[in-house]
């Protein structure tokens, strides 16, 4: 355990190394809880999740309990999902609708959708109290701020800080990205959730995400099987569907993957550039080019349409696939416990095929029966034990390390795919938010 | 005396088949032509003999050959099957028997979801991508009101070419995942024929699936629903939907085989 002030963490991340109890120490863990996760802007859900008043959906932010929730005024609401009387939860499920009001199942406190004190059984019992119906303290608590970008609704529990647009930066544009693509500029929520425990630090999922040296090691088993069937069926009808390329595509060669570029942004954002070239010549992708043209024009629809991006990481925890409209939130439980969400979405205005098509995505490489992931979070719990080990302190990121192009604005740019500049960006932007300038 | 011919005419036919491995179609065909009389046959049977004990004469042994052809020309490269009724499961004879009609659908169908079931815990990967008819789906749906199996997320959504994929993907030398001890143990119960057309039965049955990896168990259970295709080879997998009971529930690692 560590036993030392928090500005002393700054001794765990030098620029080219970081101790392994960044990963493993649960005095670290609860001060990232606290000092990140229960301050930054954490996604809560996608406005189209709660489209009836009444509507929520449970999640959590740090280790707080939350619903989001939309009120009768159809403002979406962030709310602890907890009775101020005893503390009993209110909405007991992962999602549904609470209906006109919200009830305690304890002792009948009713709130409304907004979550204000509606009525209390015996009201008289408190007269002479201090806990009377315009005592804020009788209402369910909010979070301190609540903001959403282009539908994606997040909240803050601290009152003060960057707002949503300065935190999310440079990483504003996966959400760009994902709706640009739809021709009616914005996506519906598809509302299914993959839930996937990673038995981890969530530092291995975010280091993971845009780590281009892992994928044809990890991988090559489901891409070498993936492009056997997809020769396969090539040579037989003359073209294999795109969700076999999906598979195979993780094996590129070492080179390849060593070509396609990271953008590592301040606050621990990044970018990993696209590799898979998502749009095939056939009649699907011609009918929805056709529907972008007819919205937006030829030229914003193309720039739209070409944009180069695998996905975007708002760190610590999301990735943004917007190419192929699906994210993935981390909800810290442990040091060694990730709960993943993973979601996906609809284009608006975008034919059938082109959802179909990036479902394949989301059901072959996210759900709990991936053949991708499965090898991924095995090398993540194996990760983590080792981390645990004493056997040696530090985890190295000394991939090209001194060669990566630093920007003016404090963007990395890898010259490599393959560059550690990832991990020391991420690390970097930790070592700001525990420590700041202490 | 019954078994000794039973074997030699199983005998018989691979080596028909190994005899002219290029015209495969061929053999196909010309067994499921003889298919008819093999068919008529057996149910008559069926009403004065006992399911686990096929008359040893011709249409009966005419139809394990079809069987045995079947299996070799089926779209294959391990033919696997036989390992099953070498290790001698309490289910390895019945599915030797004639895959229906003897002992009525309720007994066929649950054999049936036996030898799936065993094929799974044994491992014969192979064997259980043959269970699937050409066209055949195994799907995984996340909640019971899903509908359609394209188009829906999915846990599991695989027609027999992903099925091909999952099976490589498990016996490449380098899946990583695959390391770690493991082993699962199927039960399969509560069966209900839902209904049965001359040529389709639909079945409904609840199962229970123990996995162990490294040190953990996890327990998986739900309903299956088959749609059962009738063969000459005996049943045929149209869809497998497979609803897990706690299918929404947070997933404590990645599912690697078919549940």
């Amino acid at each position: 355990m560590l036993h030392e002030p928090v500005p002393n963490l700054k001794k765990l991340v030098e620029p080219d190394r970081v101790h392994r109890l960044a990963y493993t120490d649960p005095d670290i863990f609860d001060l990232e809880i606290k000092e990140i996760f229960e301050k930054i802007w954490v996604y809560c859900g996608h406005e189209s999740q709660v489209k009836k008043p009444g509507d929520y959906q449970t999640l959590t932010i740090g280790r707080q309990p939350m619903v989001m929730i939309r009120g009768k005024d159809m403002k979406v609401r962030v709310l602890y999902n907890r009775c101020p009387h005893r503390g009993v939860e209110l909405c007991g499920n992962l999602k549904g609708n609470a209906g006109e009001a919200l009830t305690c199942s304890y002792h009948s406190w009713r709130f409304h959708l907004d979550g204000k004190i509606e009525s209390i059984p015996l009201m008289k019992g408190y007269d002479g109290t201090r806990m009377t119906v315009d005592n804020p303290d009788c209402s369910m608590r909010a979070a301190a701020r609540v903001d959403s970008y282009r539908g994606f609704v997040f909240a803050s529990l601290a009152p003060d800080g960057p707002s949503l647009p300065e935190f999310l930066g440079e990483a504003k544009i996966g959400f760009d990205d994902m709706c640009d693509r739809a021709p009616e500029g914005e996506v519906e929520v598809v509302p299914y959730c993959h839930r996937v425990i990673q038995h981890s630090n969530w530092k291995f999922f975010m280091e993971n995400q845009l780590d281009a040296l892992h994928p044809s090691v990890t991988h090559q088993s489901t891409g070498v099987a993936a492009a056997w069937v997809e020769r396969d069926i090539k040579q037989k009808t003359g073209a294999a569907p795109l969700y076999y390329h999906y598979l195979s595509a993780f094996t590129m060669s070492f080179d390849k993957w060593d070509s396609v570029q990271t953008l590592n942004y301040p606050r621990g954002h990044g970018i990993l550039k696209g590799y898979m070239g998502l749009r095939p010549d056939d009649p699907d992708t011609k009918a929805y080019v056709a529907k972008m043209y007819a919205a937006y024009g030829e030229e914003k629809a193309e720039k739209f349409l070409s944009r180069d991006i695998h996905h975007v990481l708002v760190y610590p925890y999301l990735s943004v696939q917007s190419p192929l409209q699906q994210i993935r939130v981390l909800r810290p439980i442990a040091p060694n416990k990730t709960l993943s969400e993973i979601w996906h979405f609809r284009l608006k205005g975008a034919p059938e095929a082109i959802y179909r098509r990036s479902l394949w995505y989301y059901n072959l490489v996210n759900s709990p029966a991936t053949m991708i992931n499965a090898d991924d979070l095995e090398n993540w719990t194996k990760g983590q034990w080792g981390l645990e080990s004493s056997g040696m302190d530090w985890v190295s990121f000394h991939r090209d390390y001194g060669r990566d192009e630093e920007r003016p604005d404090g963007s990395v740019y890898s010259k490599n795919g393959t560059s550690e500049a990832v991990m020391r960006s991420q690390f970097k932007a930790w070592v700001q938010y525990l420590a700041g300038d202490k | 005396m019954a078994t000794k011919k039973k074997v030699a005419a199983k005998k018989a036919a691979p080596k028909k088949a190994a005899a002219k491995p290029v015209v495969k179609k061929v053999a196909v065909k010309k067994p499921v032509a003889k298919k008819p009389a093999a068919k008529k046959a057996a149910p008559r049977k069926a009403a004065g003999k006992p399911a686990t004990k096929p008359s040893t004469k011709t249409p009966a042994a005419k139809k394990v050959a079809v069987n045995q052809a079947l299996a070799k020309n089926a779209p294959t490269r391990r033919p696997v099957a036989k390992k099953l009724s070498a290790r001698k499961p309490a289910v390895g004879k019945a599915v030797a028997a004639p895959a229906f009609g003897a002992g009525g659908t309720q007994r066929a169908v649950e054999q049936f979801l036996y030898k799936q079931a065993e094929i799974l815990d044994t491992r014969q990967w192979q064997s259980f991508i043959d269970l699937f008819t050409p066209d055949g789906v195994y799907w995984a749906p996340i909640t019971p009101d899903q509908t359609e199996w394209e188009g829906s997320p999915s846990i599991f959504a695989e027609d027999k070419l992903m099925m091909e994929v999952r099976m490589r993907r498990l016996t490449h030398p380098q899946a990583w995942s695959q390391a770690p001890m493991w082993a699962t143990n199927h039960l399969v119960s509560n069966v209900v024929v839902e209904s049965e057309t001359p040529t389709e039965v639909k079945v409904r049955s609840r199962f229970h699936m123990m996995e162990l990896r490294r040190d953990t168990v996890r327990h998986f259970g739900g309903i299956y629903w088959h749609t059962l295709v009738k063969t000459a080879g005996g049943y045929r997998i149209k869809l497998q939907r497979v609803d897990m009971f706690n299918s929404q529930a947070p997933y404590e690692y990645v599912l690697q085989i078919w549940v």
